[in-house]
């Protein structure tokens, strides 16, 4: 569905994107984790047009989207969110939804009712006539899946929406990015939270310093030594291994 | 739906006037209120609903001026079809203007110099070229006669500003109804996260340029045809750009009343000026420049945003407990 090839972007002596070559699978839920500053958001910024790649190329539904606008690529039907909530503040709620909603309807009262619908799906349907800027971490949140979801995209990119949540409010948002992909939008994630990388994604890439170093199912990929160093330091991995036997 | 009676109705009270004021000076302040109110809606469509604080534009009203009298003077063509044309030329002008901002991304105080820029770059073009008349001025010939759109007595010009007015307000109660308007709200409140969900926010800011000049221009027409005078200062100079901005941002910026508001505010601020401290040239500019200052730091949503302050407070806490429960 979504094929990157070779993707590259340096900012200037900073490989944020170094050869990223990854084919996200239809109907799936896949993640990209990776320490801070590994470029998963770069390479989202990549993949949806917010900036354009030295090199490399993005397929989407077999079609070349590389360097495309971010609403030439929404209208094609991926749309991403963003790590740092960015709601429209002072309009409300349902405002807020019927903006997505937009991209495929043009009457304002159709727009208005979608977004109500939307809500509903993602639990927000209590807070709709509320100052989006008023939501706490977890509506806004909530708010960015709705947004995107209004749009009708065959895939969507989850730029840690979990993150800056408490354990409480993950529980509550991990059935709904479920409940999102039983209908038939693929996701990509990228996530910090390993909880819900392990419980939610089907396959996963680990990025580190703008390259892919390690693929596979969350649990196989955890446990290679590789991604444990990325994430620990150098030796770790060695360590944990020689203190498991020990505990064996 | 509400909003557009209230408007209906606002608008039905304000063409009494010329039915139960016999005064010309009243009715000539009338005339000025509406005429500020248009001017200030213009500005409000692009810098109120869209967040791009144009500091030029006199660029448009200046354009839909010269473009009546110049057509009229230089080459006989009646007035109304100047009308026409004076709205159009301020459209390209906003085409233009807009295409070479928006184009580079242009945004906050990178855009509000530019588009000064561009008005006094045509301040002074309209200085320098022979057919505006130069630095002279150009006088349109008084030629009193509804054909000509110049009326004997104030009702005509009422009835003419009331109308571009009404247009100018009927438009912006439409773009806050429809996805023209969402877009434009979205793009001004998140740019990016706007484009994320599929708005194409240069075209939606084209748009919204436009719509502001074309309004900005018609002003500029019928300034030209009240005064029958212009020179590049009253044209192109920026007291009109700032009484532009002034107006929507006293009123309320981005709502649809706020620039009817602040037209009245205005004038009451402008005669008092004059009755205190008598006609000294310049002055108003100042204590122009104290107000915006004033308006931005002390109450920033405008004379708009304080009527519904002050609306709310009765049921201040009522709204306080709905909104906690929600919670």
């Amino acid at each position: 569905m979504l094929e990157i090839r070779a993707l590259r972007k340096f900012f200037g002596g900073v490989k944020a994107c170094n050869n990223v070559s990854l084919t996200v699978p239809e109907g799936k839920i896949a993640s990209l984790i990776g320490p801070n500053g590994a470029g998963k958001t770069t390479l989202f910024a990549l993949i949806t047009g917010f900036h354009r790649p030295d090199a490399g190329s993005v397929c989407f539904l077999g079609e070349d989207i590389t360097a495309l606008a971010p609403e030439e690529i929404a209208r094609r039907g991926m749309v991403r969110t963003f790590q740092i909530v960015q709601p429209f503040a002072g309009q409300t709620v349902r405002e807020n939804i019927a903006v997505g909603a937009h991209l495929r309807i043009r009457s304002r009262a159709e727009a208005l009712a979608k977004a109500e619908a939307v809500a509903h799906r993602v639990g927000l349907s209590d807070r709709l006539d509320l100052d989006a800027a008023s939501l706490t971490v977890a509506g806004r949140k909530r708010l960015e899946v709705a947004r995107a979801l209004a749009t009708d995209p065959k895939l969507i990119l989850f730029d840690e929406v979990l993150a800056g949540l408490n354990p409480s409010e993950i529980r509550d948002v991990i059935p709904v990015i479920r409940a999102v992909r039983e209908e038939g939008v693929t996701i990509l994630l990228i996530e910090h939270v390993m909880q819900a990388v392990m419980s939610l994604s089907e396959y996963t890439w680990v990025l580190n310093q703008g390259e892919l170093i390690a693929e596979g199912a969350p649990a196989d990929v955890v446990s290679d030594p590789l991604v444990v160093e990325a994430y620990l330091g150098k030796g770790m991995a060695e360590r944990i291994a020689r203190r498991e036997v020990r505990h064996a | 739906m509400r909003q557009l009676a209230l408007l209906g109705l606002v608008f039905a009270i304000i063409g009494l006037a010329p039915f139960v004021i016999s005064s010309d000076f009243t009715l000539n302040a009338v005339i000025m209120i509406l005429y500020a109110a248009l001017v200030g809606q213009a500005w409000n469509i692009l810098g109120g609903y869209g967040g791009q604080f144009s500091f030029g534009h006199a660029a448009y009203f200046g354009t839909g001026a010269y473009t009546v009298a110049v057509l009229q003077v230089q080459l006989g063509i009646n007035p109304w079809l100047g009308l026409i044309a004076g709205g159009a030329m301020a459209v390209l002008v906003a085409a233009i203007i807009g295409f070479s901002t928006f184009r580079y991304g242009l945004r906050g105080s990178y855009f509000a110099l530019v588009t000064l820029a561009f008005a006094e770059v045509l301040r002074i073009l309209s200085n320098s070229v022979p057919f505006t008349g130069a630095g002279v001025g150009i006088l349109i010939p008084l030629d009193q006669g509804p054909a000509n759109l110049q009326f004997v007595t104030k009702q005509g010009f009422f009835w003419v500003i009331w109308l571009i007015t009404l247009a100018a307000f009927v438009t912006v109660w439409w773009i806050g109804q429809s996805r023209f308007g969402a877009q434009l709200m979205a793009v001004r409140d998140n740019e990016d996260a706007a484009r994320a969900l599929g708005v194409e926010a240069f075209r939606v800011k084209m748009g919204a340029i436009m719509l502001s000049g074309l309004f900005s221009g018609l002003a500029g027409v019928f300034y030209a045809q009240y005064f029958l005078y212009l020179d590049p200062y009253i044209a192109y100079g920026p007291a009109v750009s700032v009484e532009s901005l002034l107006v929507p941002i006293i009123g309320g910026l981005g709502t649809l009343f706020g620039p009817l508001l602040g037209a009245l505010g205005l004038h009451v601020i402008s005669e008092l000026t004059r009755e205190f401290i008598g006609e000294f040239p310049g002055i108003s500019l100042v204590i122009y420049g104290i107000i915006l200052i004033a308006m931005v730091l002390f109450m920033p949503r405008g004379l708009a945003g304080l009527a519904s302050r002050l609306r709310a407070r009765p049921f201040g806490t009522r709204a306080k407990a709905a909104e906690g429960s929600h919670a």
